[in-house]
């Protein structure tokens, strides 16, 4: 399997990481070798094979609904690069939040 | 009084009768530790945060304990040095990232909790590759820790700062953590004891997470039983961890000395073929030699798809770190550069946070679970972990314990393998299987191989096995008579 | 009608409505799903948040017990399946209100599969079906700074995350909506089971309960579903049939002008009505799901589903239908009982000795608009169903005319007391005493002898003037029966 410069690109935009073009090539090149190997595992386990996610072999871990004390807002924005307000201070978003729809709420101050 | 050289070359266990006797102070131990971390680490480049005030702190509240006849813990007064990558509260904790440079946790993590418990002195933070992913600790975007035993080669890794930490005699023992033998190998290139326990056994939470199906903290020491006591004290049930078993620990320290008398040890057909170096792979058959006259039973057991464990791994842990390392976008904390919008800022913040190797493991593991390709990589992988584990479950069916060499190579010089990510993953090819498996391991040092540089020899027990697992390697130990003191050329000069 | 018309309807293709809706459900759990966070609100931002609902670094979920148990009673509730071992995967995307990057969510093993839940709309009832229920947890809250106050054109936007982790499940419905009628129809059901359960507040206002609508159109007579778009943000029932009716009327314009329906995601817009375009989707996202390594899998032992289906509360439709055929109410009775969550003070006060109909009136037609009125929950109007047996009582031997019970029931809805007792406190009783009626009526007589004539020449309306005298001279306090009857005894029979 060969990865195309396109195929990195769009991965490395799934993933978040700003790459310039050379390091896109370096990495299309390094995926390819990687992957080329990581292909054996083709070569056994059938599809009826079931797959392990996990070593262990339990289930049902769960605590009881008993709250627990949380950090002061001063704790949890104390390692924070930017706040205001006692919240977390992010650049503009662009897009929708895809998943769970956020309630848009104007802002206040 | 003993003298400082003599207190830094002890075992935890020789320290512990010292202490018990009063014929030191954890204070005495704790500054003849710094004083040598002082001296050497510069060179070592085993530390990226010493603790000394906390250290000497703790170390005097144990002295006062002790002489008001008050409780202290099982290790109460052995220098210990941390990996980087458990979270200790308020001290920085980086995993040997830019991304995480400046971050203090809010926490402890499970296992330090329990290791202050038993009041063994935290002495500092390890150096370790970046988020653990590498061999050789040179991804560490701090420094490029050195082996003791030849300062031009690497320790191994990634827990290689606390290898070398404890190898160098800067610390009594150490934690690591395993991912695909991240403990053993940088113990099997340093001289050293390193254990990986049954998964599960060893809270993770506060383990900052690599491959989280893989993940686990363990033991680097120079014996055996300064292991088994390790172990013991930093294992037990976390509810933190969904994922921590709740089954007793084994007891270790019980039978340790029993011997290998009676006991049924596989020799991997698969583990002993081509790769590994002529001197690792007559280290690691004298050490099978040792084990009948010791009274051992040896067979030849096979897993037949071993072979597999490691492009399995290559899949399944990059695969979970590219999820498990999303969160590190400069929202929260840690690194953020600046960017136009959020999506530009943390591409940036990523980009510049990460070093190349973590990079490539994001992006091979975005790749392996993105539409499409999921079936034929993350899922094939999971199918080829399912064929191992059954490999094991039968191999166990015969065998009490299972041996073979820790590491296809010793030590191997600075930058020699950094071009090649394919050849650094190769170092895993004999450590990977038991950790897809979540089986104990262990390595400990079989003699030296090329360059008179350590090899390791790796003893592999079934799923809660560890009381069995330290017991052989205790008797091997025993009979092997390593030394753990690094010599040579090249070496770290002895206290 | 012209020939030419006519072909024109002939020749217009008649589209039918698909609808299928994803409702997300907070649950109203004392912690978060995977932490031990209080879910309570009010607080400060980011004041009910810690390492694990932050995602910072080596923090671990361990999910919360009840809500497991929660999921399960809506399962069983809507008859779907409980699968015997589900798994909590990692659904991934970057979005600075989601603290790990990833949401803990189900994917192809979710807890509840394969449920229903029955609809009534205009007498005609309907089964939808309801393809699963999933565990998932919520995001934090972004605010936008800048002139807007919205997502486009902020400056920079400030996130709380005390409302990240906070357990939700998500019921996807089969595309088996016809109507936007429907679709509110099953969402007002919907909430009406939860509500029962006790498992959210489900407030579409407030957010605890949020609704997605994915409506496309077809040819009538087709098998074949059409293009899809997904409809966010309708913060009520009333918004979500706007947006839908809206919506249809759009997709039927685009494609009898023979355009093509683009699969996107599209913002109800309230104040103009109207629903925009937010995301026009490529394609499926690759949200890379796989099965969470820090968490396990859930196997409910048969005992506990047992136990739970054991203590499943009495759900609406059976409410309803009972309310019907065995108390006799109007359905439109039962339903507004059901809807208000009065139905059980109605059960109170039938077990107090009321008359369910007379009882349901009140409750109904003033319990409910007295709520309404004061901005409160039905349920927390301080009217027993003692009170009403009492009000009803106090109505049917005469004591209160229907007027004066009004009067009476707001003084128990503004807490004077029980009915009795503010009856007593206010000398409110009629007056059913004849000698002192009879001086008024023959007052009453004396002051309007036209309409005493007239009563007595046969003309029977003519008394009502006679009454109402009566009645203002008493300060409404005459028992108007009684009045009528001794006119009747001085004019009629006389
Ligand atoms: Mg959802
Ligand atoms: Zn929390």
């Amino acid at each position: 399997m060969s990865l195309t410069p396109d195929d990195v690109r769009h991965v490395a935009q799934l993933a978040r990481l700003a790459l310039t073009d050379d390091q896109l090539d370096v990495m299309s090149e390094q995926l390819g070798a990687i992957l080329a190997y990581a292909e054996q595992v083709a070569e056994v386990a059938t599809a009826d094979v079931p797959a392990t996610g996990h070593p262990l072999r339990l289930a049902n871990v769960w605590r009881d609904d008993e709250p627990r004390p949380s950090l002061s807002p001063h704790e949890a924005l104390a390692p924070a690069p930017a706040a205001e307000n006692g919240r977390f201070r992010v650049p503009r978003i662009i897009g929708e939040q895809p998943g769970a729809r956020p309630r848009e709420e104007p802002a206040h101050g | 009084m003993a003298e400082d050289s003599a207190l830094a070359t002890s075992s935890a266990a020789d320290l512990l009768d010292l202490l018990d006797r009063g014929e030191t102070s954890a204070v005495e131990v704790t500054r003849a530790h710094l004083e040598r971390i002082t001296k050497t680490d510069e060179t070592l480049k085993a530390f990226l945060t010493v603790l000394e005030d906390d250290a000497l702190a703790h170390a005097a509240g144990i002295d006062q304990r002790r002489s008001a006849g008050e409780p202290v813990g099982p290790l109460a007064g052995v220098p210990l040095a941390l990996k980087d990558l458990l979270c200790t509260r308020g001290i920085p904790t980086t995993c040997g990232s830019r991304i995480l440079a400046d971050y203090r946790p809010p926490y402890d993590a499970g296992v330090v909790e329990r290791l202050r418990e038993a009041d063994a002195v935290v002495l500092g933070k390890t150096n370790m590759d970046e988020f653990a992913m590498g061999s050789s600790t040179e991804n560490s975007a701090f420094a490029a820790t050195r082996n003791p035993w030849d300062l031009q080669r690497v320790p191994g890794g990634s827990s290689g700062g606390s290898a070398a930490a404890v190898a160098g005699f800067q610390a009594t023992v150490a934690v690591g953590t395993d991912t695909g033998g991240s403990i053993r190998q940088p113990a099997a290139l340093c001289g050293l004891v390193g254990m990986k326990p049954t998964y599960g056994l060893a809270s993770r939470y506060g383990l900052i997470a690599f491959g989280s199906s893989l993940d686990q903290a363990g033991p680097i020491t120079r014996t055996v039983e300064d292991a088994a006591r390790l172990f013991q004290a930093m294992c037990g049930h976390d509810p933190r961890d969904s994922t921590s078993l709740t089954d007793p620990v084994p007891d270790v320290m019980t039978g340790l000395n029993r011997g290998m008398e009676g006991l049924r040890v596989g020799v991997v057909t698969e583990m002993m073929g081509e790769g590994m170096e002529p001197g690792v792979r007559a280290r690691v058959g004298e050490a099978i030699d040792r084990l009948e006259p010791l009274g051992a039973e040896v067979v030849e057991v096979s897993l037949p798809h071993v072979s597999y464990g490691l492009p399995a791994y290559y899949l399944i842990a990059p695969s979970e770190a590219s999820s498990n390392l999303s969160r590190y976008d400069g929202v929260r904390y840690g690194l953020r550069l600046d960017g136009g919008d959020t999506e530009q800022m943390m591409a940036a913040t990523r980009a510049e946070g990460f070093g190349p190797e973590v990079q490539r493991r994001i992006m091979i593991g975005t790749y392996a679970l993105s539409a499409g390709y999921y079936d034929a990589y993350y899922a094939q992988a999971q199918r080829v972990r399912t064929l191992i584990l059954r490999d094991f479950e039968e191999a166990f069916g015969r065998c009490d314990v299972l041996i073979g060499p820790t590491s296809p190579s010793v030590a191997f010089g600075l930058g020699e393998k950094t071009d090649d990510p394919l050849a650094m993953y190769l170092n895993d090819v004999y450590s990977v299987p038991a950790s897809l498996a979540g089986l104990p391991a262990l390595s400990l040092p079989a003699g030296l191989g090329e360059h008179d540089l350590p090899v390791g020899v790796q003893l592999i027990a079934g799923v809660l096995g560890e009381a069995v697992l330290f017991r052989a390697a205790r008797a091997l130990e025993a009979e092997l008579a390593f030394d753990a003191t690094p010599r040579g050329a090249h070496a770290l000069d002895a206290p | 009608m012209s020939v030419e018309s006519v072909n024109s309807v002939e020749q217009a293709t008649r589209y039918e409505t698909v609808i299928g809706l994803e409702v997300h459900v907070e649950l109203s759990t004392a912690t978060k799903m995977f932490c031990g966070c209080a879910t309570d609100f009010g607080g400060e931002p980011n004041s009910r948040t810690c390492p694990v609902c932050l995602g910072q670094p080596g923090s671990l979920p361990v999910p919360n017990r009840a809500a497991i148990e929660y999921a399960i009673r809506l399962g069983l509730a809507l008859g779907c399946e409980i699968a015997p071992a589900s798994q909590f995967h990692r659904k991934n995307y970057f979005y600075p209100d989601m603290p790990k990057n990833y949401q803990i969510s189900q994917y192809d093993v979710p807890i509840c599969l394969g449920g229903h839940l029955d609809i009534t709309v205009e007498g005609e009832t309907r089964r939808i079906g309801i393809t699963r229920v999933h565990m998932e947890e919520d995001t934090g809250k972004s605010l936008h700074v800048g002139e807007s106050g919205r997502i486009h054109g902020a400056d920079y936007s400030l996130v709380d995350y005390n409302r990240a982790g906070i357990p939700l499940l998500e019921v996807v419905s089969e595309p088996d909506l016809r109507s936007a009628e429907e679709a509110r129809a099953y969402l007002s059901e919907l909430r009406a089971v939860v509500l029962a359960l006790g498992i959210s507040d489900a407030k579409l206002e407030e957010g605890s309960m949020r609704c997605d609508a994915n409506v496309s159109l077809r040819p009538v007579g087709h098998t074949v579903f059409g293009t899809r778009a997904e409809i966010k943000n309708m913060n009520s029932l009333r918004s979500l049939g706007r947006a839908i009716t809206y919506e249809v009327e759009r997709q039927t314009d685009l494609l009898q002008a023979g355009e093509a329906i683009r699969q996107e995601t599209r913002h109800w817009d309230e104040d103009g009505g109207v629903t925009h375009t937010l995301r026009v989707k490529e394609g499926e996202e690759d949200y890379r799901y796989f099965p969470d390594p820090d968490l396990l899998p859930i196997e409910p032992a048969e005992e506990w589903i047992t136990s739970i289906r054991s203590t499943l509360p009495e759900l609406p439709a059976s409410i309803r239908e009972r309310l019907v055929e065995q108390r006799g109410l109007t359905p439109d009775q039962a339903v507004t009982l059901v809807e208000t969550g009065l139905h059980a003070r109605l059960d109170e006060a039938a077990e107090a000795g009321a008359a369910a109909d007379q009882a349901a009136k009140w409750l109904v037609n003033e319990v409910a608009g007295w709520a309404n009125e004061h901005g409160v929950e039905p349920t927390a109007a301080p009217l027993s169903g003692s009170h009403l047996a009492e009000l009803t009582a106090l109505v049917g031997d005469g004591t209160l005319s229907t007027k004066l019970a009004r009067q009476v029931l707001e003084a128990v809805l503004n807490g004077e007391g029980a009915p009795r007792a503010v009856v007593a406190e206010r000398g409110l009783e009629q007056v059913s005493d004849t000698g002192a009626l009879d001086a008024l009526v023959d007052q009453a007589i004396a002051e309007q002898p036209d309409a005493a004539e007239q009563v007595r020449a046969g003309n029977e309306k003519a008394i009502g003037a006679l009454v109402g005298a009566v009645m203002r001279a008493s300060r409404g306090q005459a028992n108007p029966q009684l009045v009528n009857e001794l006119l009747r005894e001085r004019l009629v029979s006389g």
